[in-house]
Parts: C-alpha cells; sequence; structure tokens
C-alpha cells in the first residue's frame, strides 16, 4: 500500500506503511527522484536566502541581517566556538554552518507542504555527510598531529596502564575511527525515517478510519489518529530542529577532539 | 484473510529489496556534490560577509570606545586649561587690587601732599599780605603820627608848660580828639 495508490482511491484494504513510501519513482520516468531534486533545491534556497540575509553586511543590520546573524551567530558561536575553542574555530564555522543549514533544510522537507519528503530519510544523504564530517575531523586531527601522531592522539587514552592498552585501543578506534560515521548517519537516517513513518501511518490511518471504514467507532479512532498526525508533527519539528543541532554539534566536537592538545 | 497473508507476503518480498539501510550510490554521490556545491558558496560568499559585519561592528564599537575616551581626554583637558585661566584671573584680580590700593594710597598721599602745599601757600600768601597791608599801615601812620606829633607840638609849645599835669591834660585831651577824629 503506497502513498500514490491511496491517492488514486484503489483503495483495497488498511493502509500499511513501509520501506516502500519511501521509494520513489524517477520523475517523468528518468533517474531522477524527488530527494534529489530536493536536495538541489536546499542548496538553492540555502545560498539565496542566506546571501540576501548576509549582503548588506551592515554595523547596524537589518531585520533580514539580524535573523540570518542568529543563525550564523548559533553555529558559530554556539556550536563551533564553544567546542572547538576560540583559537582556531574559524576555519570551521563554513564547514559546521554549511551542515547545519544542509541538514535542517532537508528535515524540515518533511513538513513543508507539497513538498512533505526529509531528504534525510533516504540513508545515502545522510551517509554522504557523515563521510564528510569523517574526513573532516581526521584531515583536521592529521594536518596537527601527523598520521601516527593523529592515530596515538585518538586511540591511546594517556594514564593507562600498559597492560590494559591492548584492550582499550582497539576499543578506542573502533569508536572513535570506525563508528563515528556510522553513528551519525544512523541517528539521522533513522530519526528521520521514523518520523516520517509515523506521520504517514497516523494520517493515512486516520483518512482510511474516517474515509474508508463503516464502523462508528472507526471514525472516532480515525478523528483521534489525525490529531495525532498533527501533534506528532509538531514534535517532528523539533526533532528536524534537533537533529540538525546534534549532527553538526557532534562533528564539531569530533573536531575539537581531534585537534585537542590533549584529552 | 487468506489474500490478507498473500498481500502482506508480497509486501515483505517488496521490503526486502527495499531495505532502506542500503544506500543508493547515486543518493551518497548526488548529497556529497550538492553538499560541497553548497560548502563552497557558504565558504566564500555568505561566511565571508556575516564576519564582514562581525568585524565592522567590532572596529564600529571599539571606535567608538576610543572616540569617548579621546572626548573624555579633550573634556578633562579643557576643565584644566579652564581651572588653569581661572586661577590665573583671580591671580591677576589679585594684583590688580593690590595695585589699585597702591595707587589710591598714593593718590591719597599726593593729594594731602598737595592739600599742605595749597594750605602753606594760601598761609605764606596770607601772612604777606598781613605783613604788607601792616607795613602800609605803618607807613601810613608813621605819616600821620609825624603830623600829629608835630600838631601835638604845636599845641604843646602854645601853652604853657609848667606842670606835668597841665602836659598830663594836653596828652589826654589830645587823645581823645583822636579818637573822636578817628571815629
Amino acid at each position: 500500500m503506497t502513498l500514490a495508490s491511496i491517492a488514486f482511491g484503489a483503495v483495497t484494504g488498511p493502509p500499511s506503511p513501509g520501506p516502500s513510501d519511501f521509494d520513489l519513482p524517477g520523475i517523468a520516468g528518468s533517474a531522477v527522484t524527488k530527494p534529489m531534486v530536493l536536495v538541489a533545491l536546499s542548496v538553492v534556497l540555502i545560498v539565496a536566502l542566506f546571501y540576501s540575509m548576509a549582503r548588506p553586511a551592515a554595523v547596524v543590520p537589518g531585520r533580514l541581517q539580524f535573523a540570518g546573524e542568529l543563525v550564523y551567530g548559533f553555529v558559530r558561536n554556539g556550536i563551533a566556538r564553544e567546542n572547538i575553542g576560540s583559537h582556531d574555530f574559524q576555519k570551521f564555522v563554513p564547514f559546521l554552518f554549511s551542515l547545519f543549514l544542509f541538514v535542517l533544510v532537508n528535515n524540515f522537507y518533511g513538513l513543508i507542504p507539497v513538498i512533505q519528503f526529509p531528504t534525510m530519510s533516504h540513508i545515502g544523504y545522510p551517509l554522504s555527510i557523515a563521510v564528510l564530517a569523517w574526513l573532516v575531523y581526521n584531515g583536521a586531527g592529521i594536518a596537527k598531529k601527523g598520521f601516527f601522531g593523529y592515530l596515538k592522539h585518538e586511540t591511546v587514552p594517556p594514564g593507562m596502564d600498559k597492560w590494559i592498552l591492548p584492550l582499550l585501543v582497539p576499543l578506542e578506534f573502533l569508536s572513535n575511527i570506525i563508528l563515528r560515521p556510522i553513528t551519525l548517519t544512523l541517528r539521522l537516517f533513522a530519526t528521520m525515517f521514523a518520523g516520517h513513518l509515523l506521520v504517514i501511518l497516523f494520517s493515512l490511518g486516520g483518512e482510511y478510519l474516517l474515509l474508508h471504514s463503516d464502523p462508528v467507532l472507526n471514525k472516532v479512532a480515525g478523528g483521534f489518529s489525525v490529531v495525532l498526525a498533527i501533534a506528532i508533527s509538531f514534535l517532528e519539528i523539533l526533532v528536524m530542529f534537533l537533529q540538525a543541532y546534534v549532527f553538526t554539534l557532534l562533528t564539531s566536537m569530533y573536531i575539537s577532539e581531534a585537534i585537542a592538545d590533549e584529552h | 484473510m487468506i489474500s490478507t497473508f498473500v498481500f502482506a507476503a508480497a509486501e515483505n518480498a517488496e521490503e526486502e529489496e527495499l531495505n532502506p539501510l542500503i544506500p543508493h550510490v547515486a543518493e551518497i554521490i548526488i548529497g556529497f556534490v550538492f553538499f560541497a556545491i553548497l560548502l563552497l558558496l557558504i565558504w566564500k560568499v555568505v561566511v565571508p560577509l556575516f564576519e564582514k559585519a562581525y568585524a565592522e561592528r567590532t572596529a564600529a564599537i571599539e571606535g567608538g570606545i576610543e572616540e569617548a575616551q579621546a572626548a573624555q581626554k579633550e573634556a578633562k583637558a579643557a576643565l584644566e586649561q579652564y581651572t588653569a585661566q581661572l586661577a590665573g584671573a583671580r591671580h591677576e584680580a589679585a594684583a590688580i587690587r593690590e595695585e589699585a590700593k597702591e595707587q589710591g594710597a598714593q593718590i591719597i598721599a599726593e593729594l594731602r601732599a598737595q592739600a599742605q602745599a595749597e594750605a602753606e601757600r594760601i598761609t605764606t600768601t596770607a601772612h604777606a599780605q598781613v605783613e604788607a597791608e601792616r607795613a602800609q599801615v605803618l607807613a601810613q601812620l608813621k605819616g600821620e603820627v609825624g603830623s600829629m606829633a608835630t600838631a601835638l607840638a604845636g599845641r604843646i609849645v602854645g601853652e604853657v608848660l609848667d606842670d606835668s599835669a597841665a602836659q598830663k591834660r594836653t596828652v589826654e585831651r589830645f587823645i581823645a580828639e583822636l579818637e573822636e577824629s578817628a571815629n
């Protein structure tokens, strides 16, 4: 049971939302799918919006510039400077700012009418930026400490007895080098996927119960389901923002740890 | 019931193929490429603009502080100048007062001396006048005394001067005449 089949009125049974709802066909038979278009659109939207906000570059900001600075300052001061430290946070600000906006806009797609699809619920997109984040924080560490110096920095905790190191080093390597991009990807993907699935479930369920089933009790349940769908949508707004924040925050923490002088 | 099961099974089979945890390579590449474009534009265009505004704001605030400090310094300098001027003016006023006092004293002394001189002059003139009048009166008197003496002598000679009593009477009469003529 997919969105399309409901929309075209081919109602054969209760809806069962699943991964198939996320498998959108290519637009007009091509290989270009909706999320691909949305990702491209997000770049255009972000750059157009923030360029127009930043362009006055006035000492006394206007309303637009002030709004832009609010977001920029949130990432620059609240995330980057707070975690990386005022000495070398500046060179990571463009990356973290882009990361935050990219995730945020692509998440918010999930609740914007007509668009209504969080790009990050396709695992390829969070994976691609998680890999980039992995490259950035490892690159920053290697650039600062050299390849082996960085490996030692990330895998050998200071002040440990020698006998425990054979146990600790593989663990640290696994958690600090291997698992981080995977957890970044999964966290973002899973919350977006699950959130969108919930919204689909409650809205399609509500629709089915209200319109396509007869018992009166079903109608009541359907109304409840629609109300829940709206409530979950509001919760999703928070989750979408939080995921963008968490992704950026964790990346900045990884960077900070990679270039830190000592643990 | 059976049909539902079959349907669900078919869906399950479909879901096996649609494992959402398996990324599409195309999507990874597209995510990568578009994020790179976004990063480039944000990095080269947007962030420098925000940073420019930040830097200018910092500069403006620092400039404002400097300006205020300069103004304060200027005000202090002006105050000092005014204080100095005021002290100078006071000093000058005191000097002027002192001088005026001196000058006043001098003027009084001068005037006093002048008055004294005038008085002396007046006294001298008066003395001289009195002297002259006296001399004149004396000269006149001398003449008159002469003629009177002559007249008296004539009378004395005209009468017998046998006793001093008669002589004395003569003189007394003469003087009384004199007094009468004077009147």
